[in-house]
């Protein structure tokens, strides 16, 4: 291909990319617009028609003559608010589609600021034909848009990692916050005493109130970016575990601060309440969500006969938790997260298999469009939002973020690094430095304050959205980029190994046994103990029959022999499709002695077979590797080599003449089959896998 | 402070024991306390009634570390390998391994694995390994295919037997420094 033809087909497809984007933002833009102008003709509809009901009622023996049948009229405040809704959804749905058809902007500009630019234009587009903006609305924010993605990344919580790091994760969150809020809230207030002029009437309180807004480091806005990044999962989860954690802290600075300043003094009194107040919070609204958890995975315990229902409970229970934890005021975010990872284990083995994976996608689809909407909604609003631009503050303002956020970092590192075994290097401290993006959460908070206690909100306001627009953009725009500069290790693919599995619980094991030894009770004492008590006492309860006794091992095990069984029996389907693929033809010359063999079998056994075999898929679970939003599917495990796989093949041919001269007569009743697998003195590696091994009852 | 030195000097080969092992005096001298603590009938040495008479330990596989009387310095290299990795303590070229290297540590762990000694973790090895880790929750069958699958996947020279070599390269993704690891022990 000549350059020349090279640069026509690329310039074709940008054509095609931009007419799409363009397309679909102009039929976007026109519903909505559409849905504004509704809004403002609604009213004239709704006079009209409740004057037609009055007119019909007096008359109703008598047919109006002037009128004719109306054999098409048109109602649009009927279905208004619907309408509206859905239209937004459809164009966020819109927009994250055509984002992936530009060409180059994907892989440098993180899909947040698209969608922002996006909000950003369709708010212009708006207010230049005049109506009236739609704003985000903080109840909409707080209720609807903000639950599934914390649900999201709450239920998908890496476990592990996430209680290893545990105390560096409080410590940034809870420690770190704190001093990012005084330290702006303080420094600030000094430079406005400076500076005078219209910033002299600002306070001290505000100030503090300001700062405590602007230091909390935005679930949202770090999953969007760091998502996209793969980096690896300490620092993934140190910035993410940070991200949801801080919510505690922020609704009690939040609260005493706004209380304090419209109380106009503070007492020490006061003070101490507001830390009592923080615990109250945070562990308030563990509890909750420990509470709710409980009861959902009791429910799903019972939920044998009606399984189409199961994936409501999930979501029901996790949005009461929330819902009640913010009635008394206490962090929703942490019921939230608390109930997700309570209730996981235990609902897991209880729902069937469909129930699982319906809850995966719905949560990753509904979080996904959340988060499009909160960001499309975050560009009309700072279109839309009363402004009030004062040079000195913004500028100040993203400063002394920037400046407090590096300090609290490389400050509390040090401190940290005294008492962990993988110590914090200075790349990871940057990256978890830069890593503090603002988001919504932010904005919505900033909006929430009363405007009569504060006369500077717009001031507040506008400097919050310039604080967003910039993490959101230079550093998210940036990160991508600096991670590969400074060679910042990335995810690496695992692959789950039996040996590693094994020698993994062999390891903990004698972790504690020697802790028992030295008298000293540490970490896997404590982690040994919380498990047995897991095994004897809660599991008989929360787990549904004869799953609550299966050891953790034998799942594993269990998980890994399906995913060989797939890969053999796809590979092995393979070679009956085409001559072509490479593997297949190591295969084929095998799998055609396979079916010689196999004549043997009637119609009825393989239907049996088959039926086992869906119920052994039901039985186990496919482990999410990632909990990616963009990539749902499993990955490929690509190491898995040839080699590998042609041995498998070689062994189970030895013995698939032994499997089939063995007679298998009792393959009726399921506690008969399960009895006879057990029975059976084969040197089968597993009976899933015997069973996975005939290609050609794979329709 | 002063106390310590004074226990430390009653502790025989004190100053050879913490060169080699890498512990602080401190340590050596709280790991002598708790030897002595073991030690229920004051023979001066451990035999393994001693680690039976700890509860917790029934099911463990470090009680077979104790196969036969061990002394004081035994006992203190034996919790040497448990110590956390320093990157800081300086390397002699000419000196071997610490004792809490990488190596060593999977030397450790598989010397028990490996019961007869022969360098290689047998089936039987393995599965009686299997047995004491599930304890009666699994059936017969299940072990012996977890046992199969085991040595199919680490075995690389097809001896129907897990070679340390072997064990090494299937731990090597790992992190065991970290793992096998205690904190209290730094």
């Amino acid at each position: 291909m000549t350059a020349r033809t090279r640069f026509c087909g690329g310039l074709l497809r940008i054509s095609r990319a931009l007419r799409t984007v363009a397309l679909s933002l102009v039929t976007g833009c026109v519903f909505s617009v559409h849905a504004s102008f509704g809004a403002v003709h609604g009213d004239n509809d709704t006079s009209h028609s409740s004057g037609h009901g009055t007119h019909t009622k007096t008359h109703n023996t008598t047919y109006p003559a002037t009128r004719a049948f109306p054999v098409l009229t048109v109602n649009y405040d009927h279905v208004r608010k619907p309408f509206e809704i859905s239209l937004w959804i459809l164009l966020a749905s819109l927009m994250k589609l055509g984002f992936h058809y530009i060409p180059r902007v994907s892989s440098v500009v993180p899909e947040s600021c698209v969608l922002i630019v996006v909000g950003l234009l369709v708010g212009g587009l708006i207010r230049l034909l005049g109506e009236t903006l739609p704003v985000l609305d903080t109840q909409l924010f707080f209720l609807c848009l903000l639950p599934p993605i914390i649900l999201d990344a709450g239920y998908f919580l890496p476990t592990r990692p996430f209680t290893e790091n545990l105390g560096t994760i409080l410590v940034f969150a809870v420690v770190g916050t704190v001093w990012n809020s005084f330290f702006i809230g303080v420094v600030l207030y000094g430079v406005c005493q400076i500076e005078g002029e219209q910033l002299a009437a600002v306070d001290l309180l505000a100030c503090l109130l300001f700062g405590s807004i602007a230091s909390a480091v935005d679930p949202v806005a770090v999953l969007a970016v760091f998502e996209e990044i793969h980096i690896n999962e300490l620092l993934h989860i140190l910035v993410f575990g940070e991200s949801l954690l801080n919510d505690a802290v922020t609704v009690v600075l939040y609260h005493l601060f706004e209380e304090f300043a419209s109380e106009g003094q503070v007492t020490v009194v006061d003070a101490c309440l507001g830390m009592v107040c923080f615990f109250v919070v945070a562990f308030g609204g563990i509890l909750v969500g420990t509470v709710f958890g409980l009861v959902a995975a009791v429910t799903s315990r019972f939920t044998a006969h009606s399984r189409v229902i199961e994936p409501l409970f999930v979501f029901l229970y996790s949005y009461m938790a929330y819902l009640s934890a913010e009635v008394f005021h206490l962090s929703g975010i942490m019921a939230l997260i608390a109930c997700g990872v309570v209730m996981r284990p235990y609902v897991e083995a209880n729902i069937s298999h469909k129930s699982y994976t319906t809850v995966k996608n719905v949560l990753k689809m509904w979080s996904s469009v959340s988060e499009t909407l909160i960001f499309i909604f975050l560009g009309v609003s700072t279109v839309a939002g009363p402004h009030s631009w004062n040079w000195a503050f913004v500028i100040i303002t993203i400063f002394l973020c920037l400046i407090s956020r590096v300090m609290g970092v490389v400050g509390l590192t040090f401190i940290i690094n005294k008492f962990r075994m993988v110590k914090l290097t200075g790349k990871d401290q940057f990256i978890v430095a830069y890593g503090g993006l603002r988001g919504a959460i932010a904005f919505s908070l900033a909006f929430l304050l009363p405007s009569d206690h504060f006369p500077m909100k717009n001031m507040f306001l506008t400097a919050i959205i310039t604080l967003i627009f910039f993490t959101v953009f230079v550093q998210g725009m940036t990160i991508r980029p600096l991670v590969d500069l400074l060679a910042v290790k990335k995810k690496k693919q695992t692959k789950f190994t039996i040996n590693e599995e094994i020698h993994s619980q062999f390891i903990n094991h004698m972790l504690s046994g020697i802790e028992n030894v030295c008298g000293h009770y540490g970490h896997h004492h404590w982690r040994d103990k919380l498990s047995r008590f897991n095994k004897y006492y809660v599991k008989k309860w929360l787990i549904a029959g004869e799953r609550s006794q299966e050891p953790q091992l034998i799942s594993f095990y269990n998980k890994l022999e399906l995913k060989q069984a797939l890969l053999v029996a796809e590979s092995g389907s393979a070679a009956n499709i085409g001559p072509g693929l490479s593997s297949a033809a190591l295969l084929s010359a095998q799998s055609q002695k396979q079916r010689t063999v196999m004549k043997n079998i009637s119609k009825e056994r393989e239907e049996e077979i088959r039926k086992i075999l869906r119920a052994n898929l039901q039985k186990t679970r496919q482990r999410l590797h990632s909990y990616n939003r963009h990539t749902l599917v499993l990955e490929e495990e690509d190491e898995w080599s040839t080699v590998q796989l042609r041995r498998q093949r070689v062994e189970l041919e030895k013995r698939m003449t032994h499997y089939l001269t063995v007679s298998a007569s009792g393959w009726d009743s399921p506690p008969v089959r399960r009895a006879r697998f057990q029975s059976v003195k084969s040197t089968w590696p597993n009976p899933v896998l015997q069973l996975a091994f005939l290609p050609s009852t794979w329709s | 402070m002063g106390s310590t030195n004074s226990t430390l000097s009653k502790i025989p080969n004190a100053g050879d024991l913490m060169q080699e092992t890498g512990f602080s005096p401190a340590h050596i001298v709280r790991l002598y306390d708790r030897y002595k603590a073991l030690d229920k009938d004051k023979k001066g040495h451990l035999c393994p009634q001693d680690f039976g008479a700890i509860k917790e330990l029934a099911m463990n596989p470090i009680k077979q570390v104790c196969q036969e009387v061990l002394d004081f310095p035994s006992f203190v290299r034996i919790l040497a390998h448990f110590r956390p990795v320093d990157k800081n303590r300086p390397k002699d070229p000419n000196s071997p391994e610490h004792i809490n290297s990488r190596s060593n540590k999977l030397k450790f762990i598989f010397q028990l694995y490996d019961q007869d000694k022969d360098g290689k973790i047998s089936r039987q090895e393995l599965l009686q390994v299997l047995r004491t880790m599930l304890e009666k929750q699994v059936t017969e069958e299940q072990l012996e295919s977890i046992a199969d699958r085991t040595i199919q996947e680490a075995d690389l020279d097809r001896d129907d037997a897990i070679s340390f070599d072997e064990f090494r390269k299937s731990m090597e993704k790992v992190n065991i420094e970290h793992k096998m690891s205690i904190r209290f022990l730094r």
